[in-house]
């Protein structure tokens, strides 16, 4: 594992320390908090940063730093379910599709043609008016929407893979597809779909703050990143007399945008060490 | 005679994968005088390739020149700036590649590709290239010489667009032409025609030639001076009588030895039933294509190895995947003692799998690069056998023994195996289902010739002490020679000849295997002009 992580770049470090630090806060957010996650500090909307709201209070008189300290987990939590099960699914599917091939491959495949043809957001919001807006709703959703990418990379790794001699072998040796899929295709595979993870990942985040933006992602009087940002947008309309109240809307936004660029500064380095690791073999 | 290149204390490094630089190419002394042509002959890593394209002032990306110097009329290559290198490149120095296929663009024409040198180099206009391109092609024994280069790529055979290469070599009239392994790719036959092409073609035009193979005897027929390479620096070099006759040092004494003729020795056909039997198969890809297989049969016999040979496209690696349920034929049978297989893989009980087990030509893909050694071959023992704990770990101990790896290797992945090793390792895989048939399909070919010779010899041992049978599937006739107690001759998909070896090798032939026989190279420097004679003589064009 050291060894894995020797001659980081900057930027990596950078990504890697952003990650860290949000998936601390994501964990221990609610312990750290100083007051509970919708007690009003203030009768006063956005009153600027003071001793007992160091980040000012939201449009509800709320303190900012307690519900960003919230907003972490929910955004973080559910983009983290919703990213892993897309996974499971897409992976699943993929596999299937690009190593038994055939009638199994056209049926799965044309099906997630049908959904890639609909752009994601609008596919989404028509589930999410239907289903309502519960957050394993919006979390099956996303899963469903995002696996659709997932099963076209995973597919094209699995066709790549099933070809290859060594998993000819395991089919000739008598093993079952649990085994062939488990054990000689996925291990082989998972370099390139864990960098995908990490980007795949951070669209979710913004995919589920753009759901939230939109009102129909995490319901209050839970806090979510997207949703702030929305119900403190009219804040920047006061800042011409007070800067500092700017903070209640761009802070969420701030905290996205970082989590998004060190997810894929993180992301970007994977990506190139594998390629890295890959063309030394092959040379 | 003046040196027309003249290599003196060649350094080229190479990066590694930890940064440093290490020495690809090692010191080394090499010259061809005009209307020369020097042999460069090693295995794999040493060098030699490296060189050649260092005739051309290039290194490769993640290479560099480290020293000493290449004098091409007294002028050092290596010093040259980018234009006197685009100077260098074509009129003066060029280079034929191993796979031109891979080298060739597949958009343009073969006429616009072979005259875009001198035109560039403003040598001829455009017409006059091209007249010239259709008479090299003419000396080349190209078909219909005057239209050959309005086809593209695609749609010429590999060993005429191995030919076009040399044509386009030559559209410059260079002083030096680089060969880097122009035949290794070809099949015997193909290899032949091309190898005599480029005799004639460098001798009628006096043109010097670097020639690069690993195949001693295919050097032999074409270098006048031999220069034995080894991990980068020199091992030994004079003519080419010499180095074939008598070679100086242990190692040019191994490689000549490993081409060297030693049959395996004869034992008499038991009369008992066959153990593998392949009956009037025919197989095709796909529902309406044409038949790969065309009525084959085959016998094999306990402890007894078959060798089956053709040419690509000969269906011999097809056989292969009938014989092993990957491709079900459409009409015959697969018999093991008697009893039909199920013509599908899936189809087949684990006892029927664990008797016929199969090593690859390919090591590198055969193995499962995230699979350890001790994953690798301890599955079959658990698949097959139900070996766990300790009996598995001692029988794993034991097979290492067998394919003579250190026991030790077992923690070991691919990526940290040589390919002979990997190839051990898929030996190992394949004995540690305890199978009655093994099917080798081209086994050696991707290996240096060193190392095949070991992994014959290493099979042959493992069938004399287990009673093991092979089919060998090989293009190499020498192998077969050594290894096979019966041959079958495949032609497109059908059975030309089949029987005992010493039947099938002793006169009268089949044209088809007579074809075959004379055209694997043999270790003199002479072979290639007397067989061409003798085909001449017969009438027997070598461009067919």
């Amino acid at each position: 594992m050291g060894a894995y992580f020797r001659d980081m770049p900057l930027s990596a470090v950078a990504g890697l320390v952003i990650v860290a630090v949000n998936v601390l806060v994501a964990v221990f957010g609610p312990v750290i908090a100083p007051y509970a996650e919708s007690y009003q500090v203030s009768l006063q909307p956005w009153s600027p940063p003071s001793a007992e709201a160091w980040l000012g209070t939201d449009n509800l008189g709320r303190d900012m730093l307690t519900r960003m300290l919230y907003g972490a987990q929910t955004t973080l939590g559910i983009a983290f379910i919703a990213t892993v099960l897309s996974f499971a699914v897409g992976i699943a599917f993929g596999f299937a599709a690009g190593t038994l091939g055939g009638a199994v491959d056209q049926v799965l495949s044309r099906i997630v043609d049908v959904f890639m043809a609909i752009p994601s957001l609008i596919l989404s919001l028509l589930l999410l008016s239907i289903l309502g807006t519960g957050v394993p709703v919006i979390i099956s959703v996303i899963a469903v929407v995002d696996a659709t990418r997932v099963f076209r990379i995973s597919r094209a790794l699995a066709m790549n893979l099933s070809v290859m001699e060594f998993v000819e072998a395991a089919r000739l040796r008598g093993e079952g597809l649990t085994w062939v899929l488990g054990r000689e295709i996925l291990p082989n595979a998972l370099p390139p779909l864990v960098a995908e993870f990490g980007l795949r990942f951070c669209f979710v985040i913004l995919f589920v703050s753009s759901l939230s933006f939109l009102g129909l992602g995490i319901q209050p009087p839970y806090a979510d990143w997207g949703g702030m940002v929305r119900d403190n947008a009219q804040a920047i309309n006061f800042a011409a007399y007070d800067p500092l109240i700017a903070i209640a809307p761009l802070a969420p936004a701030v905290a996205i945008a970082t989590l998004t660029v060190g997810i894929n500064l993180l992301a970007d380095w994977m990506l190139a060490k594998q390629n890295r690791t890959v063309g030394g073999q092959e040379a | 005679m003046a040196r027309l290149l003249d290599i003196k204390t060649l350094v080229i490094e190479a990066r590694t994968m930890t940064g440093d630089w290490t020495r690809i190419v090692d010191e080394v002394d090499a010259y061809v005088d005009a209307g020369e042509v020097l042999g460069l002959i090693g295995e794999s890593g040493a060098g030699k390739s490296t060189i050649g394209l260092a005739c051309l002032a290039y290194a490769k990306p993640g290479a560099r020149f480290g020293g000493g110097e290449i004098l091409l009329d007294g002028e050092n290559v290596i010093a040259l700036d980018g234009e006197g290198r685009r100077r260098l490149r074509g009129p003066r120095v060029s280079y034929v590649a191993q796979s031109a296929a891979a080298s060739f663009n597949p958009a343009m024409t073969l006429y616009d590709q072979v005259c875009e040198a001198p035109v560039r180099h403003g040598m001829m206009r455009f017409d006059e290239a091209r007249r010239r391109a259709a008479d090299m092609f003419r000396r080349l024994q190209l078909p219909d010489p005057e239209r050959f280069g309005e086809r593209y790529p695609h749609q010429v055979s590999g060993g005429q667009l191995q030919r076009a290469m040399a044509a386009m070599a030559m559209s410059c009239r260079p002083s030096l032409i680089v060969f880097d392994e122009p035949t290794t790719a070809l099949d015997v036959t193909t290899q032949i025609e091309v190898l005599g092409a480029i005799k004639e073609l460098i001798r009628d035009f006096g043109t010097a030639a670097v020639y690069i193979s690993h195949d001693l005897a295919v050097v032999a027929q074409i270098a006048d001076r031999i220069q034995v390479l080894r991990h980068g620096r020199t091992v030994e070099m004079g003519t080419a009588g010499q180095v074939l006759e008598a070679p100086r040092m242990a190692y040019t004494r191994e490689l000549v030895t490993a081409r060297k003729e030693h049959p395996k020795a004869e034992t008499p056909v038991k009369a008992e039933a066959p153990l593998l039997e392949v009956r009037g198969v025919i197989a095709r890809y796909g529902g309406n294509a044409a038949n790969v297989l065309e009525d084959v049969s085959l016998k094999l016999g306990r402890g007894r190895t078959v060798a089956v040979v053709g040419e690509s496209g000969s269906g011999k690696s097809t056989l292969a995947r009938v014989i092993t349920g990957l491709l079900p034929p459409i009409k015959g049978d697969v018999l093991v003692d008697g009893t039909a297989l199920p013509p599908r893989t899936s189809k087949r009980t684990r006892a029927m799998l664990k008797r016929v087990q199969m090593i690859y030509q390919m090591p590198d893909v055969a193995l499962n690069p995230r699979q350890s050694v001790a994953e690798a071959i301890g599955r079959p023992l658990k698949l097959y056998l139900g070996m766990e704990g300790e009996a598995r770990r001692q029988r794993l101990n034991e097979l290492m023994d067998h394919i003579g790896l250190d026991r030790s290797f077992v923690t070991r992945y691919p990526s940290e195996l040589s390919g002979g090793q990997k190839q051990r390792v898929c030996i190992a895989r394949a004995l540690a289902a305890e199978p009655d048939v093994i099917i080798c399909d081209e086994v050696t070919s991707a290996l240096d010739p060193l190392i095949a010779e070991g992994i014959l010899q290493l099979l042959q041992g493992l069938q004399d002490e287990l009673g093991l049978a092979y089919v060998f599937i090989t293009h190499d006739l020498a192998i077969v020679w050594n290894i096979a107690d019966e041959v079958v001759v495949m032609k497109n998909g059908r059975v030309v000849e089949s029987g005992p070896k010493r039947e099938i090798f002793a006169p009268p032939h089949d044209p088809y295997t007579e074809l075959l026989l004379s055209s694997a190279p043999e270790m003199r420097t002479d072979w290639l002009d007397e067989l061409l004679e003798q085909r001449r003589a017969k009438g027997l064009a070598a461009a067919q």
